[in-house]
């Protein structure tokens, strides 16, 4: 008689194809986990799941609703593929995006009764150096003082959105404003030219598309992204090697700071056009996840971007349906990480089946 | 607003009510951190801790069922936790930041039909004391009983890493897992428990804002105390004591916070909300700049991937 029996062997050379492939394993597996969840709350599964995934992207308004979502995600989790490529645990992309666009919208408000071509590049630029100096702020303190980069990144989070709601409700309040909390409307030099009549979908894709691009000349292509890589694998190899950690340190979280930055002054310069309280669902954490449901590859993360702006826009659809709140977006996040990490099992493990004689399972 | 002796009593006794959370989910993730275990999903499990024990009340009508249960839920949220980064190996951040993601999602959706719902009276203790003594009535008297636990846990919490044996095994998992375990010591086993532990003291930490802090449930009532209580671990530089003393700092601060508002004080009030997250860092470059005193409670395989070969 044959009894199958699993055995688990560790291995060091898992295939690039399943390395790529066991994404998708997480994102079905996800899609069930929701399905069971919304079945168990009372929902039809199969309708929760149409309205979850399939409506909101079935006319065009709500593809152009998708890249738009897609496009603040991807351009983070292109600048967090430098950190977590390189081992640096940069968990606050929120803050310095708040932090770009504080800085990014101070300079639009500056501006904000003139016209001029040189208005938005400006703003743009702002925008990129405030979350780079933001950034910077963990990667000195990481660098100089051996400060743990997970807990600094994350506090400074909250200071910024506080220093953002000071600022909107206080200095920068719009004076014709009866109040409410929020800045003047920006002029339209310093908005995101639209690309199609009455969709949302702005030109801040292009930068999304153009740091991909970018991101990806230099992790493969020049010698700071090879020193990238080998401080990932292994830090001693790096030291080794004769890298000087600290500069790479800093420049990673530099550019990681400067494309959250970025998405910052999209995402007011775009489809807001002013700054206040609420400018972002929480895009600098659920990057991270798009950063690694990506695979940290530029492309990997174009793909996983649109994905992960799915799961908002789902969770939108639903909350105007089936009256769910709109956290539920957050549940599928959650999962598509749980389910993602779990799958790198089969990575690091091979999983065998012997089937093996029952009087061989004795010996 | 005069500022006399009753007043000051009060005062205290309301930034002891409010570092109650803080010193029950930090209390808790210390032991995770100190086996070694870094476990990023406090703030999920708080919040999960918080609906659960709600909708148990609710439910229920029955509080000690809805203590009880907040506990329980975090042990089970504590489990998914467990059983990624123990028997599946993953990393202890990205996995604590999808607990706590996965957490407050979850959390909405369970409480869809609890929101408005007014909470129930919880009972506290010695309240006829409270008003007689001035001064020290409000400090040590009219709390509920999950603050007094609150109060002691840091003492039982430092008796038990320093005095029991099981403390001990703990502590060699934390600092040497391959040493620990080649002394006969099942590693994963302990880990497995020290993170289920700080699932349960997380769920009652939430379960404390729920039904006993402002009694009520709210979307994200937590607020980024999850976070605050992984940053008062550090700053209390893994000693549970410290822990108790960070936590009434931080408290203090939102309290103060709360009446400096009242009395028209010209500072924003969002410099002030800023300051505990401001100080935690300057705490952390303080203790991170001298690797002598870090090192000396600092758990030496903290978030790092134990595997036996089999």
């Amino acid at each position: 008689m044959e009894v199958p029996l699993i055995k688990i062997e560790k291995r060091n050379d898992a295939p690039m194809a399943l390395y790529f492939f066991t994404p998708f394993i997480a994102i079905i597996l996800t899609i069930l986990g929701g399905g069971i969840i919304f079945y168990i709350l009372g929902f039809n599964p199969i309708e929760a799941l149409k309205f979850y995934f399939i409506t909101p992207i079935s006319n065009l308004y709500g593809f152009s609703e998708l890249l738009l979502k897609a496009t603040p995600l991807c351009l983070i989790a292109i600048g967090l593929s430098f950190c977590f490529k390189s081992n640096n645990w940069n968990i606050g992309a929120e803050g310095q995006l708040t932090f770009g666009a504080i800085i990014g919208g101070g300079v639009a408000l500056l501006f904000y009764n003139q016209d001029g071509f040189y208005i938005l590049p400006l703003v743009i630029l702002a925008g990129a150096i405030g979350g780079m100096i933001f950034a910077l702020i963990p990667a000195i303190l990481k660098t100089y003082f051996n400060t743990n980069e997970i807990l600094v990144s994350l506090m400074l989070v909250y200071v910024s959105k506080l220093l953002l709601d000071y600022l909107v409700v206080g200095p920068w309040s719009n004076p014709e404003g009866f109040n409410f909390p929020e800045t003047r409307q920006f002029s339209d030099s310093s908005r995101m030219p639209l690309l199609f009549e009455g969709l949302r979908i702005h030109a801040g894709i292009f930068l999304a598309l153009a740091a991909v691009m970018l991101s990806w000349f230099i992790l493969y292509k020049t010698y700071l992204g090879f020193q990238i890589k080998v401080s990932g694998l292994s830090l001693k190899t790096a030291k080794y090697a004769g890298f000087k950690g600290k500069t790479m340190i800093l420049v990673v979280f530099m550019i990681s700071g400067a494309c959250a930055g970025i998405a910052g002054v999209g995402e007011i310069t775009g489809p807001i056009g002013q700054l206040h309280r609420m400018i972002s669902p929480d895009y600098g954490f659920t990057a991270i996840i798009v950063a690694f449901l990506g695979r940290l590859n530029p492309f990997g993360i174009i793909f996983a971007s649109l994905v992960v702006a799915l799961t908002y826009l789902g969770a939108e659809t639903a909350q105007i349906f089936l009256q769910i709140p709109k956290y539920t977006g957050q549940v599928f996040q959650g999962m598509i990480l749980f389910f993602l990490l779990a799958s790198d099992y089969l990575l690091f493990f091979k999983v065998k089946i012997l089937n093996l004689k029952k009087n061989e399972l004795r010996h | 607003m005069s500022l006399d002796i009753s007043f000051i009593g009060i005062l205290i006794g309301s930034i002891m009510a409010s570092s109650v959370p803080l010193i029950l989910a930090a209390s808790g993730e210390l032991i995770t951190e100190r086996s070694g275990v870094l476990n990023l999903g406090v703030e999920g499990m708080m919040i999960i801790g918080a609906i659960s024990g709600f909708a148990l009340m609710v439910l229920t009508d029955n509080l000690f069922i809805a203590i009880v249960g907040s506990m329980l839920s975090g042990i089970i949220i504590s489990l998914i936790f467990g059983f990624l980064t123990q028997s599946l190996l993953t990393n202890h951040v990205a996995t604590g930041l999808a607990l706590t993601i996965f957490g407050i999602g979850l959390s909405a959706m369970l409480g869809k039909n609890y929101v408005g719902i007014p909470g129930k009276e919880f009972p506290v203790l010695f309240s006829g004391l409270k008003e007689i003594i001035p001064f020290f009535g409000p400090i040590l008297f009219g709390h509920s009983v999950v603050l007094y636990f609150a109060f002691t846990l840091p003492f039982l919490t430092n008796y038990f890493l320093k005095k029991t044996k099981l403390g001990l095994v703990v502590r060699a998992v934390g600092d040497s897992p391959v040493s620990a375990s080649n002394q006969g010591i099942n590693v994963i086993l302990i880990r497995y428990s020290c993170i289920l532990y700080g699932g349960a003291m997380c769920g009652l930490a939430g379960a404390y804002l729920s039904l006993i802090y402002t009694p009520q449930w709210i979307e994200n009532m937590t607020a980024g105390r999850g976070w605050i209580a992984l940053a008062l671990v550090v700053f209390a530089t893994w000693s549970p004591i410290k822990v108790l003393i960070g936590a009434l700092i931080f408290g203090g601060i939102t309290i103060l916070q709360l009446h400096m508002q009242a009395i028209g004080f010209r500072i924003p009030v969002q410099f002030l909300s800023a300051l505990p997250y401001l100080m935690t860092i300057i705490v952390l470059v303080v203790i991170s700049r001298d690797s002598r005193k870090i090192k000396l409670n600092t758990p030496t395989s903290l978030g790092r991937i134990f595997y036996k070969e089999k």
